[in-house]
């Protein structure tokens, strides 16, 4: 009994965390599958959003800013509109160069985010972290409590889906597919191309704050590892180019197939001891790495690849 | 001790040696930028590899880091081109957009082979501290700043020749300049790529082995230099190696001596805060000028 409570546990926690990648693979699908927008500092708008909802919803401790309480929607809709609002400024200035210099800019914001997370300890309590971040239903008994969170992540993840997929079949998801595929075309239809690209950027971003908030307050701890690129910037762009970048659904299998090929390897690391057992689990990074590029180079199109309109050949 | 030499020792010094780092990790990324049109992530990584390279040759022969310092550079540039052929030649006729995230995961993937490897503890070449030089009773300066700050100016004098005495350094400039005069005029592409990929990732390895010599070996060292170098060569414009050169030692002095107490006794920027200057110059920079102080190319 104990044994299937403890599997049950851990298939809870998967899904959980697949489920939160999963808002956070709409929205770097958003920004990179959909409008061609090169997002590499996901860890940061990700430690923003996990930073601002566990400032938002801590009781007061003393040891960092906090003590507001406020209940965890507001600090999710915080989350969200303080990721937004920062995307939107590096989108101010990059969204009409090249996607590498926004890619460079957004890597610039996750370094600076590292700075002020260090620095700053009277706001975030250094490198201790906000710990005691609420979870919503942890009073109600045994399994339950993760499975409620589960289902609410779940939900989310549907909503999310139903509006992305709205707005794509919308006039706007259209203007962003012309953009992405061919700019001047676009221009020249009249369509205002940067105007278009900020908002894909700043609703990419508010849900990977999203993401960062969810994950804070499923771990109920947030520390300055939220910025390592590996975790979250890595993993996710994994995800996207795996399940197949430009369609919500390959986006959704792909943060389901990596996250759960991830925590799968993980078991098996696991179980080595000593030296080993530090250096084995960048072994799976490697291999994670290693399936990017094969993917990259043979299936460029993903698992699930994006459906074109009819009469319409690929493009690279 | 007067202020002059407080300065000169605990400001200008330090950041001529963070400026000669950053400048030979930024020739190598906008001539990548440059010749073959695209961002390269793993830059800094190919800085760790190169490191921790020369930490293994210091290891095994106890010699000095300079001597390691070639042999790294080798295998850096060797490792550089097989990377090369196996992840980045794929997508030579492909948008080079991709070749944006190859190389991300490739900067992971070196990160992740360099711990399993190495190990994740933090290391360093030498064992105790080095007493610095003293020159005219108070101007200290270690011994290995001497060594950074020299090998820097040899290595700039050798990229210099270069490019402008022998026939691929030439053809390289060309490529960067206009690569479709440099394609009709019949410039071997293939040779110009592979001289850029050993000529940038040796000079990455020269200095990723300057700041583990000068702090400590981190598997994360080159990771966190992405951003000054990347500002580096958008300072001194993309494409434009002596930019580049220019750029990197802009940015390492505007480091260092964001610190000293210019007005007052306190520190002008809080020295936790330095890194932050590289991304300061950098925005004003895009907001500017992204062509760069040199013109490079804007993409």
């Amino acid at each position: 009994m104990d044994q299937f409570i403890g599997i049950l546990n851990y298939l809870i926690f998967l899904i959980t965390m697949a489920g939160i990648y999963g808002v956070m693979a709409l929205g770097l699908n958003l920004q990179w599958g959909l409008t061609g927008l090169f997002n590499i500092g996901v860890a940061g708008f990700f430690a923003i959003g996990a930073y601002v909802s566990a400032i938002m919803t801590t009781a007061e401790t003393g040891k960092h800013l906090g003590g507001y309480g406020m209940p965890f929607a507001l600090g999710l809709v915080a989350a969200m509109i303080a990721s937004g609002i920062i995307a939107w400024g590096i989108g101010r200035i990059c969204i009409r160069l090249r996607s590498d210099y926004l890619a460079i800019a957004t890597i610039g914001i996750a370094e600076i985010l590292r700075l002020i997370l260090k620095n700053e300890g009277w706001a975030t309590n250094g490198a201790r972290g906000i710990s005691n971040i609420p979870r919503p239903f942890e009073t109600l008994p045994g399994s339950l409590a993760p499975l409620s969170y589960m289902i609410l992540v779940l939900a989310l993840v549907a909503v999310l889906y139903w509006f992305l997929e709205r707005g794509q079949k919308a006039p706007w998801g259209r203007v962003m597919r012309a953009i992405r595929d061919n700019e001047p075309a676009a221009r020249a239809a009249g369509k205002n191309v940067e105007r278009f690209r900020i908002e894909a950027f700043i609703i990419g971003s508010a849900l990977m704050g999203l993401g960062g908030a969810l994950t804070a307050h499923f771990i109920k701890f947030v520390g300055p590892e939220a910025t390592d690129p590996l975790m979250t910037t890595f993993l996710l762009w994994v995800m996207l180019i795996v399940g197949g970048s430009g369609n919500n659904v390959g986006a959704l299998v792909g943060a389901g197939v990596i996250w759960t090929a991830w925590s799968a390897t993980e078991l098996i690391t696991a179980r080595f001891t000593g030296d080993w057992a530090v250096r084995v689990p960048f072994l799976r990074l490697f291999l994670i790495g290693l399936i990017l590029q094969i993917v990259l180079q043979k299936f460029s199109r993903g698992i699930v690849p994006e459906k074109l309109p009819e009469g319409r050949s690929e493009v690279d | 001790m007067g202020d002059l030499l407080i300065f000169v020792n605990f400001y200008l010094l330090p950041g001529l040696v963070l400026g000669s780092i950053y400048a030979l990790g930024a020739i190598g990324v906008s001539l990548v930028f440059g010749i073959l049109r695209f961002a390269h992530f793993a830059h800094g990584d190919m800085m760790t590899l190169g490191a921790y390279l020369a930490l293994t040759v210091v290891a095994v022969t106890g010699a000095n880091p300079m001597l390691a310092l070639p042999l790294a550079m080798i295998g850096t540039a060797i490792i550089a081109l097989g990377i090369d052929r196996w992840f980045y030649k794929p997508f030579h006729d492909k948008s080079t957009i991709v070749l944006v995230i190859a190389s991300f995961g490739i900067a992971l993937m070196l990160r992740s082979l360099i711990r399993v490897i190495w190990g994740v503890e933090i290391e360093s070449y030498s064992v105790g501290i080095s007493r610095p030089l003293v020159f005219f009773d108070s101007l200290r300066i270690a011994e290995r700043h001497i060594w950074i700050i020299g090998s820097t100016v040899v290595l700039m004098l050798i990229v210099h020749w270069l490019l402008t005495r022998t026939r691929t350094g030439k053809a390289m400039r060309a490529v960067s300049d206009s690569p479709e005069l440099a394609r009709l005029t019949g410039i071997p592409t293939e040779r110009v790529i592979k001289a850029t990929w050993m000529l940038g990732a040796a000079l990455a390895a020269a200095a990723g082995v300057f700041v583990g010599w000068d702090t400590q070996l981190q598997t994360t060292m080159g990771w966190n230099l992405l951003l000054p170098i990347f500002a580096s060569a958008i300072l001194g414009g993309i494409g434009r190696p002596y930019g580049a050169m220019a750029g990197g030692m802009v940015i390492g002095l505007a480091e260092e001596l964001s610190t000293y107490p210019w007005i007052g006794t306190e520190p002008l920027l809080s020295p936790g805060y330095k890194t932050g200057i590289a991304f300061a110059i950098m925005v004003v920079m895009l907001i500017w000028r992204p062509a760069g102080l040199l013109r490079g190319r804007v993409y």
